[in-house]
């Protein structure tokens, strides 16, 4: 073993239990770990990262297995290592930081005795000590207030502040590894610089060596000296950050480079561009006290996609429920082609419901797990045109054709025997089927995989030249924003802060919220983040939140 | 061939279920063919040990115990069989009207579910019957609708989870109406836990008539059944006498049976594995 190498783990198996046998998940991967050095694992879901991840603790979740291979850390073996001695090392040694924070507090404590619990158990400090060390990490990971906030209990706290909170945790006995599973992913853009940034912070001050899961590239290229590219179990490529990037050597690598890459303004000569959808100085509230959305307006032209951009929060799920009618206004109308839409759900007829149909984030949950696809898609060519037999069953047919599924293998199974990509096409059909003029797409590829999203918006832009239909597309995701718009309307607590034309939101000038998001997005650079900060320092505008 | 292969898979405890169960609805089935004697028949002395003649013995009056328990098998196996399907179907219909409508309908049905709560179900069932009568389709009504409140709760806590899924929104947007959410996509989503709750609830409601029988207030004699058979025979256990033993042994026995096969239904439907 080379001395400075903190980790080192060599040829690692580990298996995962499916379908009464035990399936290899991780093929025999080799890494090795110095001190103080970050190394980016990166890949899609199913690639094994997590996995291979917690196996750096001789750790396997439910249902999976280290079946061989060598854990070296700190010059001792820890295969096969007792329970005792793995005790001894994890959490205190060997650190990890779950995807999302929100999740993994307990929600009854406050911070700080969560923060203690590891140190005090462990025997290394009392609970008085590890009070006073939590307001120097706290301080050092940019939290605000960092003498108070740990006395706060979980849901206190906004979103980027708990997962820094947790972080914390992380840093609690001041370990020599932190394993960081996804820990920006459930955040917005601009929350999630603050962590970054925070973990940044604290790998240099405290010299902490870190294994780093994601499956974005842009936001391990900030933190990550070096990188390991992983696919179904298997290394792909293994490289320093820079030459990496500068120079990737597999297809599949560049492929994951080439997915931020920006469209061009489409053609748009020629095509219908009536008004379709007319909102007009609409105000909504769910509890009837504080307003949701404010005076909104907007209108979207046929065959046009507009894009709702803003951070959670920010009202623009709330519209798409006061379009489709869940959700009443209180104030305020809205048109379809020129005609007053009745505000509830119930009181509107079939033929309005058929024309605007709804898209969700997570196919998982937008699909009866009961259903098999030829019923999912079938239903609505039934309930709106009343087609039966084999006439429906062609039509189903064409529809698997138009979402590139394979009709004859997948028009039999049940939802939960697809992918998520597969998934999310068949709810494209899905709402295909109705035949409408407008798709109301809230977040449809923030839970996919990037080239699986890819896929999909490329699906949905050549069903939009073929058959005209227009989207609303609610996302927070800048990057997908720049692929698929072809108007923005950016939202801010329930306001519309800026809409326009792509170019003419994405050009400068900018609206200063608009640039703030822009700005937030990762760049593929690596010094990106380092000359964010400070030139946002610079201009005096802190990323505290 | 694929639906021996999938028998093989069955656990020991589930198959030890399944075959307790068979049994008691064989034994009521052919009760007619197979018992020696007529349900009422008084065939031979008081209270008589097991013989060739008797395999279990008599009773207080000289009827045969194991041709009365055949018969016992029938008559409270069939009632609590249709007493638990009653009250599924109306507990699970007005449990999913409440989470799929909610609002004031909700409230309605919850609280009417819970007053009948609030009262102990043993107590109320004995004052209603007391009032009501005791024939058996009384009977079968009143628990029926003493136990549905327990279903009701489970079915709208399941249903409660499901709606707010996006399928279901979903569906809602498309237009569909109630009854086509509550059967479609409500109902399938439910199937797991509500069957779970069947076996549970049909070894109460078995219990319960039971019970009730051996108050003196469930199937009444002469018809046989178990809880009945155990009550009017409770007076031999003074004597050292097994006759009570019989029936109150059989009630066990399905229990059981139904409960291991629940067990493994509830293994079945918890995990990831497929089992459509």
């Amino acid at each position: 073993m080379i001395m400075d190498h903190i980790l080192e783990m060599k040829d690692i198996w580990i298996e995962g239990f499916s379908e009464e046998k035990w399936i290899p998940i991780v093929k025999g991967i080799s890494l090795y770990l110095k001190k103080g050095e970050v190394l980016g694992l990166i890949g899609e879901s199913g690639a094994g990262k997590s996995t291979l991840g917690l196996s750096s603790m001789f750790y396997a979740r439910p249902g999976c297995r280290i079946v061989s291979g060598s854990i070296v850390f700190d010059g001792k073996e820890l295969f096969g290592a007792s329970d005792e001695a793995m005790r001894e090392i994890r959490g205190v040694r060997i650190a990890y930081v779950a995807q999302s924070a929100a999740a993994s507090f307990n929600p009854a404590h406050r911070l700080i005795k969560q923060y203690a619990e590891t140190p005090v158990t462990h025997g290394l400090m009392h609970f008085s000590e590890a009070e006073k060390n939590a307001v120097e990490i706290y301080r050092s990971l940019l939290l605000p207030d960092p003498e108070g906030i740990g006395y706060r209990y979980p849901h206190q706290v906004s979103g980027g502040q708990l997962q820094r909170a947790m972080v914390a945790m992380a840093m609690a006995c001041h370990p020599d590894i932190i394993v960081f599973d996804e820990p920006t992913t459930a955040l917005d853009v601009t929350t999630q610089i603050e962590v970054l940034a925070a973990i940044k912070q604290i790998s240099k001050e405290f010299d902490t060596a870190a294994i780093y899961i994601t499956h974005d590239l842009a936001v391990v290229a900030q933190l990550a000296d070096r990188i390991m590219v992983l696919r179904y179990g298997d290394l792909v490529e293994e490289n320093y950050t820079r030459e990496m990037l500068a120079n990737p050597k597999e297809h599949y690598t560049r492929e994951l480079l080439s997915v931020r890459a920006l469209r061009e303004d489409r053609d748009l000569t020629g095509v219908r561009d009536d008004v379709v959808l007319k909102v007009e100085n609409v105000s909504a509230s769910y509890s009837g006290k504080e307003e949701v959305l404010k005076d909104i307006d907007l209108e979207i032209r046929r065959a046009r996609t507009v894009a709702l951009v803003g951070e959670s929060g920010s009202g623009k799920s709330t519209l798409a429920r006061v379009i489709t009618g869940l959700l009443p206004p209180f104030k305020g109308k809205i048109l379809y082609e020129g005609e007053e839409l009745r505000p509830a759900l119930k009181s509107r007829d079939r033929e309005m419901l058929r024309r605007m149909q709804m898209i969700y984030q997570m196919p998982d949950t937008a699909l009866n797990p009961k259903q098999k696809v030829r019923s999912v898609i079938g239903r609505p060519l039934d309930f709106y045109f009343g087609m039966k037999g084999s006439e429906r069953e062609k039509r189903i047919v064409e529809l698997l054709e138009m979402i590139e599924l394979s009709p004859r293998k997948y028009i039999d199974r049940f939802s939960t025997e697809l992918s998520g990509g597969e998934k999310q096409r068949i709810c494209i059909a899905r709402a295909l089927a109705a035949k409408p003029d407008l798709i109301i797409c809230d977040e449809v590829t923030s839970a996919l995989d990037q080239l699986v999203a890819k896929g999909i918006l490329k699906l949905l832009q050549d069903l939009q030249n073929e058959l005209e239909v227009t989207y609303l597309f609610i996302t927070h995701d800048l990057a997908t924003v720049k692929v698929i718009s072809d108007e923005i309307v950016v939202m801010l607590h329930g306001r519309i802060v800026e809409k326009g034309a792509k170019k003419k939101v994405l050009d400068p000038p900018y609206h200063e919220y608009t640039e703030l998001l822009l700005s937030s997005v990762p760049q593929m650079d690596p010094d990106w983040l380092e000359n964010l900060l400070k030139k946002r320092e610079a201009e005096g505008k802190g990323y505290h939140g | 061939m694929s639906f021996i292969k999938s028998l093989r898979k069955i656990p020991l405890g589930a198959r030890i279920g399944l075959f307790i169960i068979l049994l008691n609805i064989t034994a009521a089935l052919l009760a007619p063919v197979v018992s020696p004697y007529g349900e009422t028949d008084i065939v031979a002395d008081v209270w008589l040990q097991p013989s060739a003649h008797h395999w279990l013995g008599t009773d207080q009056l000289g009827r045969d115990i194991y041709t009365r328990m055949l018969y016992g098998a029938r008559n409270t196996i069939f009632i609590a069989l249709v007493t638990t399907m009653l009250s599924f179907l109306t507990g699970s219909i007005f449990g999913f009207l409440g989470a799929t409508v909610g609002g004031w309908v909700d409230q309605l049905l919850s609280r009417i579910v819970d007053i009948l709560m609030a009262i102990p179900m043993l107590i109320f069932a004995l004052m209603v019957l007391a009032i009501a009568g005791t024939s058996i389709p009384v009977t079968i009504v009143v628990i029926a609708l003493l136990d549905c409140t327990r279903v009701y709760r489970l079915a709208r806590a399941v249903a409660m989870d499901i709606v707010v899924m996006e399928f279901v929104e979903a569906a809602r947007l498309r237009g569909e109406g109630i009854w086509w959410l509550i059967r479609r996509e409500i109902l399938p989503n439910s199937m797991a836990p509500l069957i779970a709750e069947f076996g549970m609830r049909f070894c109460f409601v078995f219990l319960f008539i039971a019970d009730l029988s051996f108050l003196g207030l469930g199937i009444q004699p002469p018809t046989a059944d178990w809880g009945g058979m155990v009550r009017e025979n409770a007076g031999a256990i003074t004597f050292g006498i097994l006759t009570p033993l019989w029936p109150a042994a059989a009630i066990a026995f399905l229990t059981v049976g139904v409960n291991l096969v629940v067990d493994w239904y509830l293994d079945l439907t918890s995990g990831l594995r497929d089992y459509s």
